[in-house]
């Protein structure tokens, strides 16, 4: 009987685990995970932030039994290292773990700056639910909150502060909001609205400094003092992969796999954040930390696990972000290619902004705000590498035909086929 | 319920957008669409006003019952003081708009004053403002509506809007909406030009909602369409062939005017019909017609996508006219065809998306280019006049002066005044084939008597949709009269135009009559607004309206001596078919009208017919 | 064995009886934005396109979703969204390649196509037969393949 040894209870684990289960019905399986509570979604949080759900709300399973009922050992553990040749995971306090095939899907862990004061009292990451405990006890009606970072996670926590009636500051290194997921107008008018919002916005700025005191001084490279009653560092994230250092695991940003999500050492996989995988499109590794590529490639090391031949078509590169209201998307290579075309439609009174990118007739990537009705076409386009043909020009004319071009180009072209199609999952 | 219960009052010359809300009793005793919308402009407007003034008004008005299931529920009106006829202006169109407008929570928009310099108007929900349309002024209606979509950012705006031919105020511009939906009569987009209004662009996620039984409701309204689907006329014939299922049928009666009514058949018909839309062309093999379309909500679908021969003269070179595009529907066909001996299906399809893109009548400039042709047969126009040789029969000519008149140029402008002002000016009035100065549709009044009443009794002239009597004269619908009978027809007319009223108002489409009367309209607007909506309710409504129509016109001006018809239907007799050797009876036939109307000799409204009607 | 929605787009009229019986169904509205089945208009062929979800198997949004808002409904197949345990994430909504999940700003939650429980409304409304609900005799792929076959949208067709 083959056991399973699955590390992290987030997304990527417990879908891997399930589909393991599906295809193998035998075999034994055991997801580790870190944290205290039953398996749940960090993506969740800001609605708990916000009030909307409880803390059960947050769990990726919500039947009790769930886990049971699919023969899913679910323990707690940290691993601290590998043994590629006894096939065993060392966990914190000595236990160690035999595996016939490993998954590792640690997620990835917040980064802290090298901040004077960046550990005192009242300065927290927003990343695990007890980090969102603390958050909610501090994020009190009027209360004062500096929040460094306003990438993805920065962002998507702000409705949730906004929500619990902060007076919020927010500074970001980046020379706009979300530089890594949207492009200078896009970033530009998400600044513009929070600030219509109420929240003072600092971009091109750092914390240099945080006096604990109470309340908290922070200095800006401003030169300004914000006095804050939470900071919260939403400065980013990186793939939770110290255990591996020193291993024979190969490691890059995330740790290295192939297009199947096997790393170098047979029979080890990773998938989902601490993943970097092989991209059959561009031919180069990438880790891409969310939660549709956690599931596809969680997916793709399970297949492989139990002995099918699965591989990645690529690494899904996608991200939607609800700022206090405006919404915003990113797909693959919004920030185009040299020799690509360019085509983008802003309106920053009605909030409505479209940017895409071409090469070839092929969309590449495309950046929204304020577009939410079938704005997944735009993923089908993109990573069905579809042909536009005449519909280039069409949309070159006009953006907004987007629903229209992805019905007419690919479609009727035929090229992305329903899920159902084994040769494209 | 169902109505809205809120209506925007803009005031383009202050630039304000105010919500009211809608007067819920007028609203009971006019439904809505025409009735309700023609009960706020007699209120409103002082009936002797320049139509063309800002004084005027100009109402966008849906009906209770758009935005609903019921089957064709998409129409709204668009009303005003015309100033081609003088008269009240109600033109009606289908498309997505209307409803778009009622799901954004407005039952109508009133348009008072002149705005200083081109706008229009953006609602989207609650939100309505008027907007800077200096980029817009000179442009079509297709790039008016590509562009405020992508302005927006939103591909499933709808958008009502003028062409060139509105700013130009031609006096037959229409208001277009969803590329080739038209309230087409009467210059109601001269209107809107005269105010510097371009378009309005609406968005509406809120819906329809507040239906007053709505079990009842989708009850009825699913039997409802089930009559329809099971009708010869609605779930067959106009399907399949549109409204110009009628082409042939009115041609072989005898009743198709030809040559500015000088024939009363015509010897293309066949060339220009339903059945040759159908017909593979000689030159690329395929068809002239693409498809069938339906309007928001209709499940008759009547409507007809075509694309031109790219070959023909028309388009040669003009890739711009190769995509499919609404058209031909009868009216057209026969205006831009058989009024002018043209038999070119490809030349009048070219014509007719001319009239859509820039928004004009084809119905009053095909009659008009039939009386500028038959002026110059008899030598009163020339060549150099015209700006080309204009004999009966010419595509070439048809195509070039739909291309002057739409942009404004040479002779086009002539044209673009209409065939009651421009016979007049050349010193042949009687040549010009109108009632109160609009130009008459697809039916010859003398083959056909009581159509012939209903164009001279028409509130908005010449017109078929004021009561379509070929309904019952023709096609036997609800009861085949005689058309070559005068007897009885002024009792027909009254009860087409009563009923029609209603039908309008409601904000579903008059073709639902052709299986529908007044006993099947009731129980839908009574599940959906109020259960006092009987049969004979609805027929009082009906009549109300109609004499409330009348009222203002009389107000304006009109009298008795304007319920007539052009000395030709009156004198000269039809040449062939059925009725060869009829003219129309008229003088036989208004007495009668007027007292089963209970109106004076002077076609004013008796007290007691005041009274009866709460008017 | 159970069924699927079958379009056939070449009979499609524009009416949109199918979007105001959807949005009817789920909201007690008449409101085409509300609905969950599409009709495109494509101007310069003439044709029109109802479009929704297909419920395809290995369901993307099913598996974007972070709190098992989106399950399966046993009986009809469909990939059913929970709005009481939908945060309102919008993953889902970028992950369908497809377009045909959307988020709901009244609501703050997304929505799909879930087959009305197997009575689908937009069926019962379209008056042409273009929408049908019929036996799954055919796989996703062939689905997908006679839907592109019938779409032809491309500016060259006819």
């Amino acid at each position: 009987m083959t056991h399973h040894v699955i590390l992290g209870a987030g997304p990527a684990g417990v879908i891997a685990a399930e589909t393991i289960r599906k295809h193998a019905p035998q075999d034994a399986i055991t997801i580790v995970g870190d944290e205290p509570e039953p398996p749940y979604s960090r993506m969740a949080i800001p609605y708990l932030l916000a009030g909307n759900i409880a803390e059960a709300g947050t769990h990726l399973r919500h039947a009790p039994d769930h886990f049971e009922r699919q023969r899913i050992t679910v323990r707690r553990g940290r691993a601290v290292s590998i043994d590629t040749v006894e096939r065993e995971v060392a966990l914190e306090g000595g236990e160690r773990l035999g595996f016939d095939r490993l998954l590792i899907a640690t997620g990835s862990r917040p980064v802290k700056p090298p901040v004077p004061g960046i550990d005192s009292p009242g300065v927290h990451t927003c990343w695990t639910l007890d980090d969102a405990r603390h958050i909610m006890q501090l994020a009190t009606k009027g209360a004062r909150v500096l929040q460094m970072g306003a990438g993805f996670i920065g962002c998507i926590i702000m409705e949730a502060l906004a929500t619990r009636g902060v007076k919020l500051t927010v500074v970001e290194m980046g020379d706009r909001m979300v530089p890594r997921m949207m492009g200078p107008t896009a970033g530009g008018m998400i600044k513009a609205w929070c600030e219509s919002k109420g929240i003072t916005v600092r971009t091109g700025a750092r914390v240099e400094a945080i006096e604990a005191e109470a309340p908290l001084s922070a200095r800006l490279s401003t030169g300004e003092r914000v006095a804050a009653d939470l900071v919260i560092n939403a400065t980013g994230v990186k793939p939770a992969i110290g255990f591996l250092e020193g291993s024979v695991i190969a490691l890059g940003v995330g740790v290295l796999t192939d297009a199947r999500m096997q790393t170098n050492v047979p029979g080890i996989y990773a998938a989902g954040d601490c993943a970097e995988a092989f991209d059959a499109l561009t031919g180069k590794t990438v880790v891409s930390a969310i939660q549709p590529n956690a599931a596809e490639q969680a997916r793709i090391a399970a297949l492989n696990m139990v002995g099918q031949c699965a591989s990645l078509r690529q690494v899904t590169q996608i991200n939607v972000l609800d700022t206090l209201g405006m919404i915003s998307t990113s797909f693959g290579n919004w920030q185009g290619v040299t020799g690509g075309e360019h085509v983008e439609l802003t309106d920053e009174t009605l909030g409505r902004h479209l940017s895409l990118q071409f090469k070839d007739d092929v969309l590449i990537g495309a950046n929204s705000v304020g577009w939410t009705d079938q704005v997944g076409v735009l993923r089908g386009l993109v990573e069905g590498r579809v042909h536009l043909g005449p519909w280039k020009d069409e949309l070159l004319r006009d953006p907004t035909l987007l629903s229209k071009a992805y019905l007419g180009a690919a479609q009727a072209q035929g090229q992305w086929v329903s899920a159902a199609d084994a040769r494209r999952r | 319920m169902a109505w809205a219960g809120k209506i925007l009052r803009v005031n383009l010359t202050d630039g304000t957008v105010k919500s009211e809300a809608l007067n819920m009793q007028w609203a009971r005793d006019y439904i809505g669409s025409r009735g309700l919308g023609s009960k706020y402009l007699v209120e409103e407007v002082d009936a002797k006003v320049d139509p063309l003034s800002p004084e005027n008004k100009i109402i966008w008005a849906t009906g209770p019952l758009t935005g609903t299931m019921a089957s064709t529920g998409g129409r709204y009106t668009v009303i005003t003081k015309s100033p081609l006829t003088g008269a009240i202006a109600c033109s009606n169109s289908g498309g997505y708009w209307g409803a778009e407008l009622k799901m954004a929570g407005w039952d109508m928009i009133i348009f008072e004053g002149k705005s200083p310099k081109p706008v229009y108007l953006y609602v989207n929900d609650d939100v309505a403002e008027l907007r800077d349309a200096a980029h817009l002024w000179g442009k079509s209606v297709f790039q008016t509506e590509e562009i405020i979509k992508k302005t927006h950012q939103d591909p499933l705006m709808r958008i009502s809007s003028i062409g060139k031919a509105g700013e130009n105020q031609v006096l037959f511009a229409a208001v277009v909406n969803d590329l080739h939906r038209a309230a087409g009569r009467s210059g109601v987009g001269a209107v809107a030009g005269s105010k510097n209004l371009k378009a309005i662009a609406v968005r509406g996620t809120k819906g329809v909602g507040n239906i007053r039984d709505p079990k009842a409701f989708m009850q009825v309204t699913f039997e409802k369409k089930k009559i329809l689907a099971e009708n010869a006329v609605t779930g067959q014939g106009l399907p399949a062939y549109g409204t110009q299922v009628l082409m042939n049928v009115i041609n072989e009666v005898g009743a198709l005017p030809t040559r500015n009514h000088r024939d009363v058949q015509f010897e293309g018909a066949k060339d220009i019909s339903a059945e040759a839309m159908k017909t593979p062309r000689k030159t690329d093999g395929k068809t002239h017609l693409v498809t069938n379309q339906a309007c928001f909500g209709c499940t008759i679908a009547c409507g007809r996508i075509s694309k031109i021969d790219e070959t023909h003269f028309t388009v040669v070179n003009k890739p711009e006219y190769w995509g499919a595009s609404g058209g031909l529907e009868y009216e057209a066909a026969w205006a831009l065809g058989a009024a002018n001996g043209v038999n070119d299906l490809e030349c009048l399809q070219y014509v007719n998306v001319l009239c859509n893109e820039e928004g004009i009548d084809p119905i009053s400039f095909g009659a008009t280019v039939g009386a500028v042709m038959e002026l110059y047969e008899l030598g009163v126009l020339t060549k150099e006049q015209i700006g080309i040789e204009a004999p009966f029969g010419s595509a070439k000519a048809l195509a070039f002066l739909a291309e002057e008149t739409v942009n404004g140029r040479g002779f086009g402008k002539e044209i673009g005044q209409g065939a009651k002002r421009l016979t007049a000016k050349y010193g042949r009035p009687e040549l010009a084939m109108h009632s109160k100065g609009q130009e008459f549709p697809a039916y010859d009044g003398r083959a056909i008597q009581g159509i012939g009443l209903a164009y001279a009794t028409s509130n908005r002239g010449g017109c078929h949709l004021r009561g379509y009597t070929i309904a019952s004269e023709v096609l036997g619908i609800p009861v085949k009269t005689d058309p070559t009978e005068s007897e009885g027809k002024p009792e027909l007319v009254k009860a087409f135009q009563d009923a029609t009223a209603a039908f309008d108002s409601s904000g579903l489409c008059i073709f639902t009559s052709f299986a529908w009367s007044l006993p099947d309209l009731a129980p839908q607007l009574a599940a959906a607004c109020d259960d006092g909506y009987t049969t004979e309710e609805l027929a009082k409504i009906g009549e109300r309206i109609w004499n409330m129509e009348r009222d203002f016109n009389n107000r304006a001006g009109f009298t008795a001596k304007d319920d007539t018809l052009p000395k030709r239907l009156l004198e000269e007799a039809c040449k062939t078919g059925p009725s060869k050797g009829k003219v129309n009876e008229l003088a036989k036939m208004l007495p009668k009208y007027y007292e089963v109307r209970g109106w004076n000799p002077d076609g004013t409204l008796k007290p007691e017919t005041r009274a009866r009607l709460g008017l | 064995m159970q069924k699927v929605l079958h379009i056939d787009a070449g009979k499609c009229t524009g009416c949109l009886q199918c979007e105001m019986a959807c949005s009817y169904e789920n909201y007690q509205v008449f409101a085409p934005s509300k609905s969950r089945i599409k009709v495109f208009d494509f101007h310069a062929t003439g044709k029109k396109v109802p479009y929704t979800c297909t419920q395809c198997d290995e369901a993307w949004c099913l598996h974007a979703c972070p709190v098992e808002a989106i399950t399966v409904d046993k009986a009809t197949g469909a990939k059913v969204v929970s709005e009481a345990t939908c945060v309102g994430c919008k993953v889902c909504t970028i992950a369908c390649p497809f377009g045909t999940v959307n988020y709901v700003q009244e609501t703050g939650k997304v929505q799909k196509c879930d087959l009305c429980g197997g009575e689908p409304a937009c069926t019962e409304a379209c008056p042409t037969g273009a929408i049908t609900y019929i036996d799954a005799n055919w796989t996703g792929l062939g689905r997908m393949a006679e839907w592109a076959n019938k779409l032809g949208n491309q500016p060259v067709a006819n």
